[in-house]
Order: structure tokens, then sequence, then C-alpha cells
């Protein structure tokens, strides 16, 4: 923050400039990045839903769309269209104002979430303290619009979707924690941003996946399972569910959870990349470039241009993640409940716990690589 | 008064009607599934009041510890045990509706009492620590705050040991309210449907 630009301070200054006071100035910018990374985010669904179609048609040989635009890239537009004109049915035993809230209940805390997502070093909403905790508490209130929706359905495979959801997301939930908070011990901060730059020294030989292989497998399974994505979508498991806990919806209440899960999806491939593969770190660090060409780091032009690097580089290591889970979604079988609940109680919860532990061993016995 | 103030006081006069009614609400509804998704509102607006007060490392504790996992297994416990069955009706309902209401007014006014005579401290930009409460919560909970958070500790595995004696067949094979033996088949198999048709 302290010398390079400053785009808060500029539209600001621009706003004095027009005769409005400082806190009205403030007042006005402050949508602006909200807005942004709301954009952002329903881009990112747009393109993954488009992706998912593409890589679902290629792994079982189809085209897939291609009349929609070219190659089919607006063919996701015309799906949200279509939700969005569709009849919002409520049906006529169910209770209406919890079958309401629960999509809201479901959207609310993933998009909140994006608040921590930093895409370049000033560049994420808020550096709050508490970073990546917040995320986990946040994830945490998901089951409860899953079981409210399951609930107020009245159907019996709504609830049974419901129910299944909470069970999975609270036993992943538990080694998903672990996981990051063996990075957290390393870093001794829950910052994302300090992440981040922990990470950035060496550029692709210290990115953290080398230090927790196991931590990032284990994150990378329990993501896939907080995103009810296969092999672990059993809350919605349609042989056996119907469609879980979305049996009942239609229109927009359906779209809501459809642009939840995949702004999850996309959301769980950003935080793996920040907390393992360096977050918008270039593979040979940026500084080191520019030191090598003899170009001063802090020109405004420089400063523009590594900032796009960083904001390609994020992306690109986030969609990679995303197209793994979508080609693990179209090649895998699905797991049954008993197993998935063996999984993360009886091996993931243990293995995690051993991780954390041999990270606090490890970075007692060598400080300079395990964070001091 | 500045904007920052006024917002300050809108979000905190908003959050505390939220955790009054809703308080309200779960103790007055008759609906057990409501009071569940109602405490979940008051948590959440409990986290909202710590986040006014600069605790944001309490208010993030607050919602993962309340709202994703005590509520969470309330909610899902009621959902199991879903039974549209009609209570039995309760003699003297109305005499011990007002014995419960003058004990909760009791300690209401207790509370009011010590509210009134005690002098807080207040949150001022001086004495406030912000983020680095997180770094203060750990020093704390390793130093004079270790023996009680080591107790708690103990009392939770012996709960979940009650609960997972309490829950296995082969151990309790007498049902304690009716005293016949129960079913030693698999948990999931009930005998009568999960979801009876709501009237």
């Amino acid at each position: 923050m302290e010398n390079g630009l400053d785009l808060e301070y500029i539209f600001n200054e621009f706003l004095k400039g027009l005769g409005l006071s400082s806190e009205i100035a403030h007042i006005i910018w402050l949508p602006l990045p909200m807005l942004l990374v709301l954009v952002s985010a329903v881009v990112g669904v747009l393109v993954t839903v488009w992706l998912e179609r593409k890589i679902s048609a290629a792994a079982q040989q189809r085209i897939g769309p291609e009349y929609a635009g070219a190659l089919g890239v607006l063919q996701p537009i015309a799906d949200g269209l279509k939700l969005l004109v569709k009849e919002d049915i409520i049906p006529a035993k169910a209770d209406s104002i919890l079958f309401t809230a629960g999509p809201i209940l479901v959207l609310v805390p993933v998009i909140l979430s994006w608040l921590i997502v930093p895409f370049g070093q000033n560049l994420l909403i808020s550096n709050v303290g508490i970073g990546i905790f917040l995320w986990i508490a946040l994830s945490s209130i998901q089951p409860i619009g899953l079981l409210m929706s399951g609930y107020a359905s009245n159907n019996k495979y709504s609830l049974l979707g419901g129910l299944r959801a909470a069970a999975q997301s609270i036993s992943y939930e538990i080694p998903l924690a672990l996981s990051v908070l063996a990075i957290v011990l390393m870093t001794n901060s829950l910052s994302t941003i300090d992440i981040v730059n922990q990470q950035s020294g060496a550029g692709i030989l210290s990115w953290n996946i080398w230090r927790q292989p196991i931590g990032f497998i284990i994150f990378w399974i329990c993501a896939l399972a907080e995103c009810e994505r296969l092999p672990f979508d059993l809350p919605e498991a349609e042989e056996e569910l119907v469609a879980g806990y979305q049996t009942e919806y239609a229109g927009m209440k359906f779209a809501l959870f459809y642009l939840g899960s995949y702004i999850n999806l996309i959301l769980s491939a950003l935080l793996v990349s920040i907390l393992y593969l360096g977050g918008w770190g270039f593979p040979i660090p940026v500084e080191i470039i520019a030191e090598f060409l003899n170009i001063p780091i802090n020109a405004p032009l420089i400063q523009v241009l590594t900032a796009s690097i960083g904001i390609v580089m994020t992306v690109l290591k986030a969609y990679l993640l995303v197209f793994i889970a979508i080609l693990l979604r179209w090649t895998t079988p699905r797991v049954r409940i008993d197993q998935l609940l063996d999984l993360g109680w009886k091996f993931l919860l243990p293995i995690s716990l051993a991780n954390l532990l041999l990270t606090a061993g490890l970075k007692l016995a060598f400080p300079q690589f395990f964070g001091g | 008064m500045s904007i920052a103030v006024s917002t300050q006081l809108i979000c905190f006069s908003l959050l505390s009607l939220v955790v009054i009614i809703g308080a309200l609400g779960v103790v007055l509804l008759e609906s057990i599934v409501y009071s569940a998704f109602l405490l979940c509102g008051v948590f959440l607006s409990v986290a909202g009041l710590y986040l006014l007060l600069n605790a944001s490392f309490v208010a993030a504790a607050q919602v993962l510890v309340y709202v994703g996992a005590v509520n969470v297994l309330i909610i899902f416990a009621i959902m199991l045990v879903n039974k549209k069955e009609d209570l039995k009706p309760i003699e003297n309902l109305n005499s011990r509706r007002i014995i419960s209401t003058s004990i909760c007014l009791t300690l209401l006014s207790l509370l009011i009492r010590v509210d009134i005579s005690k002098v807080w401290v207040l949150a001022s930009p001086n004495n406030s620590i912000g983020e680095e409460a997180t770094y203060r919560i750990g020093e704390h909970l390793f130093s004079d705050y270790l023996l009680p958070f080591e107790v708690a500790s103990v009392l939770l595995l012996m709960a979940m040991i009650g609960a997972i004696v309490l829950a296995r067949r082969d151990v309790m094979n007498q049902d304690i309210s009716t005293g016949l033996p129960v079913d030693q088949e698999l948990i999931e198999k009930t005998k009568e449907p999960f979801l009876i048709k709501k009237n």
C-alpha cells in the first residue's frame, strides 16, 4: 500500500474534486468492489457451466452445445434465462417461508466468502485478520439452509437429501479445518495475503504443495465433498433420491442452488490455489524477472502488468483445478453413504491430525523451511 | 453524527431487535422446527454484535461452533425423530407457565441489577485490540486458562463416551421408559414410515 496505485484513493479524490464530502465519496466507493466480485463470481459460474457441458460431452464422445454462440459459449446464459422466466412453484403442502429462506441461506455465505479471496497483493475486498477462518465459519452455515429446504419441501427424498448433506458437510469440515490449520501453523497468520506471501520466496519451489502434500490431498477431497461434487454427490444421488433437497424446487429458487454449488466449486478451487499453489504468484517470482530486466517494480505501468499477471495466474490455477473436478465428476462412480462417512471419520480425520502433528514437529526441527 | 457512527447505531439496534424477538420466538413458538431455525438466527445476530465490538475472531468462532455445529446437530436430531404424534396434555399447564415466567422475570431483574450496579469498561480506540485479539486469546488459553480449557475437553469426552454407550444396543438392551427389550436390528430400520404426511 505504501507506494504505487491506490484506486480507492484516486476515486475518492476524483469525487471530492466534484464537490462531494469524503464520507459520501466513501459510501459511493464501498459497493463497487462488492459488485465487481459478485459479477466475477457469476461470470466464473457461466464459464464453469460451459466447461462442464463441453468436457462432459468430450468424455462421452458427444459434441455438446454448439448452436448458442461460437462453440456454444452462450449456452449457460440461455440456461440462466430459462430458469429466470420459469414459473416459481411452491408445493401446496410445503412450508412456504422455510422453502424460500433455504436457497438464500445456502447462497449468501458462499458469496460472502469471496471477501477473503485475493487476486493480488492489494486486490481483495478486505484483508480481514481472521481470513481463512472466516471461510471455514461461513461454510458451516450452509448445511442449515440445506436442512431447511429439505424439511420445508415436505417430501421424503428432500428430507433424506438434506440430512445427508448436513451429515456429509459436518464430517468433512473437520479434516478440512485441520489441514488449513497446518498451513496456518506454517504461516503464523490466518490472513490469506500472508499465506500467499509466505509461499512467494522462490517461485514454484516454495509453494505449499511441496511442504504439505498430504494436506493438499486431504483439502482437495474435503473441498469436493463440501461442494457435493461426484464422487461425493450423495445428497442429490439421482438413482436413490431423485434430486435430494432440490427435488421440489423450480425456477429461480432452483437456480439459486445451482449458482451456489458452482460458486462454491470455484471458491474451493481458488482457495486450493491460494493455500497450496502460491495464489497469484508466477512460477518464477515477478520481482526476480523485473530485477533481471532492470525495471523498477513500483512504476505504475509495471504495477498494472504484475497485477494482471497475478489475476491471470490465480484464475488459471483455479480453472485447472475446476477442470480436474469436472473430469473427476464424469469419470468416477459415486461412493455409498457409509463408505463416505467411513472415509471422513476413520481415514481423513486421523491422517489430518497426524499431518498437523508432523507439521508442528517439522516446524520445530526446520524453522527456516516450515515457517519460524 | 458521522456516517460511521449512525451505521453502527442502526446495525446495533437491528441486531438487538433480532436477538430479542428471535429468542422470544424460540421459547414461545409451538413448532419445534421453527424454534430451532430461529435459534440459528439468534446465534448469527450475537455473532454480528461481536463484530460490532471489534471481536472478529470471537464472532467467527461463534458462527462456527454455535451455528455450524450445535445448531446443525439440534436440527439434525429434530428431523431424525420428527414423528407427528400428539403429546399428552399436561396438567395445570397455566400454573406451570406462571411459575416459569416468574422465575425468568426474576433472573432478568437480577441481570439488569448487575448491569446497572457494575461500572463497565467501555470500548474505545485506546483500549480495543482488534486483530490482536486472536493472539491474546491463544496466550490466555495456554497460560492462565489452561486448566479450565483442558477440563472442558475432558467433560466433552465424557459426554461423547456417554452418548456412545447409550446409543449402542448391545450395552443398553432394555428400553428405559417401557422396560421392553430393544430392537437389536440396524438403527436405520424403523417400523413406521419415516415421514408421515402433513395435515
